[in-house]
């Protein structure tokens, strides 16, 4: 089947729709973040201390709260981590990193754990702590256990409980009957002396801020040079207007995407920029795909104005745009909803990313360089049909308008 | 043309059989294959949990400490030479930036010798530059490059002492490296698999600082009966150190120590358990040629006194001096084996330079690694299966080339990975996931265009080829743009966001391949059977 053949949209002619839209889009976007005091910053970039935690049953924020405070405790409204919640803490120096671990964890531990107890909690400890608390009671409750094998039990039993569905939780004891090699002697010992807590650290993230502050700028950076580098690529391969149109309407797609995650309230950190800076290349593509056509369309017509040109060239590549996009959206779309937690905001920046990218290569990119032309073209055009009516061959002043000219 | 067809196609075969090998070596069983995967495909810490560590070296320390050796050394010289001076000091610096303001002071030199004082300090310390404040007091700093070299230097020690301790935790990959550039003095460990992040950084960063000195008093109980012996102040020039305590035994002990060591860890060079001959344990090491002169002169004046050995202000082991000691000797009268072995472990893995204090800490619980990688692939297998259907759907048989060559493509993708030993992240899992979404724009690309050439009315020999032709241009356009945006990316960003461009670039260049030659090859495999290939199924 063939969608979209010899397609003769006028794209162009509809262009000041789509550049007001992007316009309002923009504004509203500096409007959220002006609203919002400021672009709402990950730990990458802002420093502090953040500690993902997950619990068996629904998280009591309002105590965590209580016991931590000063912290930001946020719920994760996706599905598959409804039980996990963000303890953050903010830093004002990097002394403050070690003691805020300390003190998040102690908090949590004297709060839902059974400190007190003599118990080693299960949910939360390390390959090494399960086998040093093991190894005297198993020999005394007569299970003969050399170190290779304690090491073995000790790995089967924590892998079970980090692998899904668990992912880290047990809740009770008899779960852990289906482990290779665990009987009731060893069943017995781990009542004895462990206890399961109803929550598990899983992650952990600390940052000074003096080094998210570099982080920031470094990534800020890294956007620049990579505009200026593609500029200069586009500059080269076409004429510096289809450079500088181009970088106009990446621009315009990042400020746009940052405008969206402030609106939609979602942080920016490392991840993020990797999927701006993914966007504007993917962006950039599909710009160059459509000058690229144009560039070639011009060699063969004579007189057509650039208008035309233009929008002969985005209905020629209009099923390629649509093929494209469309895939890469679905590849997309694939991470945002199976993706997890982690990916989240990468993928949402790819979301908006591709579907602003899209647009502004036909109805941003385009126009400033249509835009660009015929302000040229007015100020020579005395001049061109001159120079147009003296020539006997037409082949001659196709070539020698100057407006017109690409390598 | 038919040889040329087979010249390729042997390419081809060999670049998959090459791919795979790389990925899975050449498995016996089917759970072989999987323990290749694991082996060649490692996992980045966020995917595989451990815990990641950007530790500041506190570069002031070091070159503070450098300052009080030489004053220490300047006060024995000028002795020798009859120069008299009033004070000496070595000013308080407590950030990184502020190292390069150390300086020491000497003040009170009569003006009578300021010349022999000069000269003196011009000939024995080439590496300080002296300044007079006026006529009788100076301040000495270290010159500039010796500086840069000092601080460089420390930061390539605190690598090292760093890396000897985390070996101790047998950790098979981990990583300790300087980052962030050179005036940053920081430091990279990442440790993956390490679920308890609490004892890695306890062995890494509090034993910071080892010194030996000498023991001027002691011991006390307690730090107030210390100073009440002295009435209520130290002498000059000492401090007061804290047992280390031992097991079950209570009660505190109090040591009064030299403030500036005799010998630092810098001049520590191995140290080994052992039992002397009545079976009791002890520690023996060794140092360094220069801190053995040292250490000779000191034992030797100081025989029947004590020293402490201190280790981040707390006295490990105090022991009494039995004999001049030079660059090699024993530390005797230890409780236990698990005493010299410790004793041993600290002296021997060095002594950190200086300070190390955490100025990131990223960890990752096991179970979270688990999850990721599981819904890594469930987004990859669900983004890769949607792309299959569309296309075929849409470019019908011409779409099983398009799968083909983003099949090949990821098989090549993950085989460079595991060739430069790559370290697949998460954002390196996105990243593959994005090549298959550009893979197929290139597919598109050249289908799009050589339907348009059939449509023109080019017969199906010269569609491809014009379509291919075409379309290879814009190919290496885009594909160029995106490289540069990965460049920069792996330029500015860290730890997954590298692994992400890292793979994006990999997946980019396959792709030229991949898009381009094999798909190629494949239309011209269907076009050369039938001479006259009327249709063509796109």
């Amino acid at each position: 089947m063939q969608l979209f053949k010899n397609t003769n949209y006028d794209f162009l002619g509809k262009k000041w729709p789509f550049i007001i839209a992007s316009l309002v889009l923009t504004a509203a976007g500096f409007a959220s973040i002006i609203v919002r005091g400021g672009i709402k910053y990950g730990i990458d970039f802002k420093g502090g201390a953040l500690m993902t935690v997950k619990f068996a049953d629904t998280p009591p924020l309002e105590k965590i709260r209580s016991v931590i405070p000063g912290a930001s405790v946020q719920n994760f409204t996706d599905p598959q981590t409804k039980n996990e919640v963000e303890i953050g803490i903010e830093l004002q120096e990097e002394r403050e990193l070690n003691l805020s671990r300390q003190k998040m964890e102690t908090a949590l531990a004297t709060t839902f754990g059974q400190p007190n107890s003599g118990k080693l909690d299960f949910n939360n400890a390390s390959q090494q702590a399960l086998i040093e608390r093991l190894r005297d009671p198993l020999a005394r409750n007569g299970v003969a256990s050399s170190e290779p094998q304690l090491q073995k039990l000790a790995a089967d039993l924590l892998n079970f409980r980090n692998t899904p569905p668990r992912s880290g939780l047990i809740t009770d004891f008899g779960q852990l009957s289906s482990v290779p090699g665990v009987n009731a002697g060893i069943l017995n010992t781990l009542k004895q002396e462990c206890y399961l807590s109803p929550y598990t650290v899983i992650k952990t993230e600390m940052v000074g801020p003096k080094v998210g502050a570099e982080l920031r700028n470094k990534a800020v950076l890294a956007t620049l040079y990579a505009l200026a580098g593609m500029l200069a690529y586009i500059a080269f391969r076409f004429e510096w207007i289809y450079g500088l149109g181009a970088v106009i309407a990446v621009f315009h797609d990042t400020l746009i995407t940052i405008g969206l995650f402030s609106i939609f309230n979602e942080a920016i950190d490392m991840t993020v920029i990797a999927a701006l800076l993914t966007l504007v290349g993917y962006s950039m593509n599909d710009t160059i795909v459509i000058f690229d056509r144009i560039r070639e369309n011009l060699k063969i017509t004579r007189r057509e104005p650039l208008e035309a040109v233009m929008n002969k060239a985005v209905n020629q590549t209009l099923s390629r745009t649509i093929m494209t996009s469309g895939l890469t959206f679905l590849t997309i779309i694939a991470l945002f909803l199976f993706g997890g937690p982690v990916l989240h905001p990468f993928s949402f920046a790819l979301v908006c990313g591709v579907i602003v990218g899209t647009y502004s290569s036909v109805f941003i990119a385009s126009p400033i360089v249509l835009f660009w032309h015929n302000y040229t073209d007015k100020r020579k055009r005395p001049r061109a049909a001159l120079l147009a009516s003296a020539q006997a061959r037409p082949e001659t002043a196709a070539r020698k308008s100057p407006s017109r000219a690409v390598k | 043309m038919k040889k040329n067809l087979t010249a390729r196609t042997v390419v081809i075969v060999v670049t998959i059989l090459l791919s795979v090998f790389l990925i899975i070596d050449i498995p016996k069983s089917g759970a072989d294959v999987v323990k290749n995967l694991q082996n060649n495909i490692r996992l980045g810490l966020d995917l595989k949990g451990g815990t990641h560590l950007v530790m500041q070296v506190q570069v002031q320390d070091a070159v503070k400490a450098d300052a009080e050796q030489t004053a220490d050394r300047l006060k024995e010289d000028l002795k020798k030479q009859n120069i008299a001076w009033n004070s000496m000091d070595v000013n308080e610096v407590s950030r990184v930036e502020d190292a390069d303001k150390v300086s020491l002071s000497i003040k009170g030199v009569p003006a009578t010798q300021s010349s022999a004082f000069r000269s003196l300090v011009a000939e024995r310390y080439p590496s300080y530059v002296l300044t007079a404040q006026n006529s009788t007091d100076y301040t000495a700093q270290l010159k500039a490059s010796e500086l840069l070299d000092l601080k460089s230097d420390t930061v390539k020690r605190a690598v090292d002492t760093i890396g000897n301790r985390i070996d101790q935790l047998g950790l098979a990959e981990k990583s300790v490296q300087p980052y962030g550039g050179g005036s940053t003095y920081q430091i990279l460990i990442q440790l993956p698999g390490v679920d308890d992040p609490a004892r890695a950084k306890e062995l890494i960063g509090t034993a910071a600082v080892l010194e030996i000195c000498d023991v001027k008093d002691g011991p006390y109980s307690s730090r107030d009966a210390a100073l009440a012996q002295h009435g209520g102040v130290l002498p000059l020039g000492t401090r007061l150190v804290r047992a280390k305590p031992r097991g079950t035994s209570e009660g505190e002990q109090w040591y009064l120590v030299s403030k500036s060591p005799v010998i630092s860890g810098r001049e520590m060079r191995n140290a080994r358990p052992g039992q002397d001959d009545m079976r009791k344990w002890e520690t023996s090491f060794n140092l360094s040629p220069d801190g053995g002169k040292r250490f000779g002169k000191y034992t030797e004046a100081n025989i029947g006194n004590k020293l402490a050995v201190v280790l981040d202000g707390q006295a490990v082991s105090v022991a009494t001096i039995q004999s001049k000691i030079e660059d090699s000797g024993r530390i005797t009268g230890l409780g236990s084996e698990e005493e010299s072995v410790d004793l041993s472990r600290y002296l021997r893995s060095g002594s950190l330079p200086a300070r190390v204090t955490p100025n990131e800490e990223r960890s990752i619980g096991p179970s979270l690694g688990n999850d990721s990688i599981h819904e890594g692939i469930v987004a990859g297998v669900a983004g890769l299966v949607a792309v299959v259907v569309v296309m075929l759907v849409y470019y019908k048989r011409s779409g099983v080339n398009a799968v083909l060559a983003l099949v090949l493509n990821t098989i090549i993708l993950l085989a460079a990975v595991s060739w430069f030993h790559a370290v697949l992240t998460l954002p390196g899992i996105a990243g593959i996931i994005l090549t298959i979404g550009m893979a197929v724009d290139s597919n598109v690309l050249i289908f799009e265009r050589i339907r348009e050439e059939l449509r023109s009315g080019k017969s199906v020999v010269a569609a491809v080829d014009t379509g291919f032709n075409k379309a290879w241009w814009t190919i290496v356009d885009t594909h160029v743009t995106t490289v540069v945006s990965c460049a920069f990316l792996f330029l500015f960003g860290e730890g997954p966001v590298r692994g992400f461009a890292v793979t994006l670039v990999i997946g980019l260049i396959a792709n030229v391949f991949t898009a381009v030659f094999v798909s190629r090859t494949i239309f011209d495999y269907e076009l050369s059977g039938s001479r006259q290939l009327q249709e063509l199924s796109i």
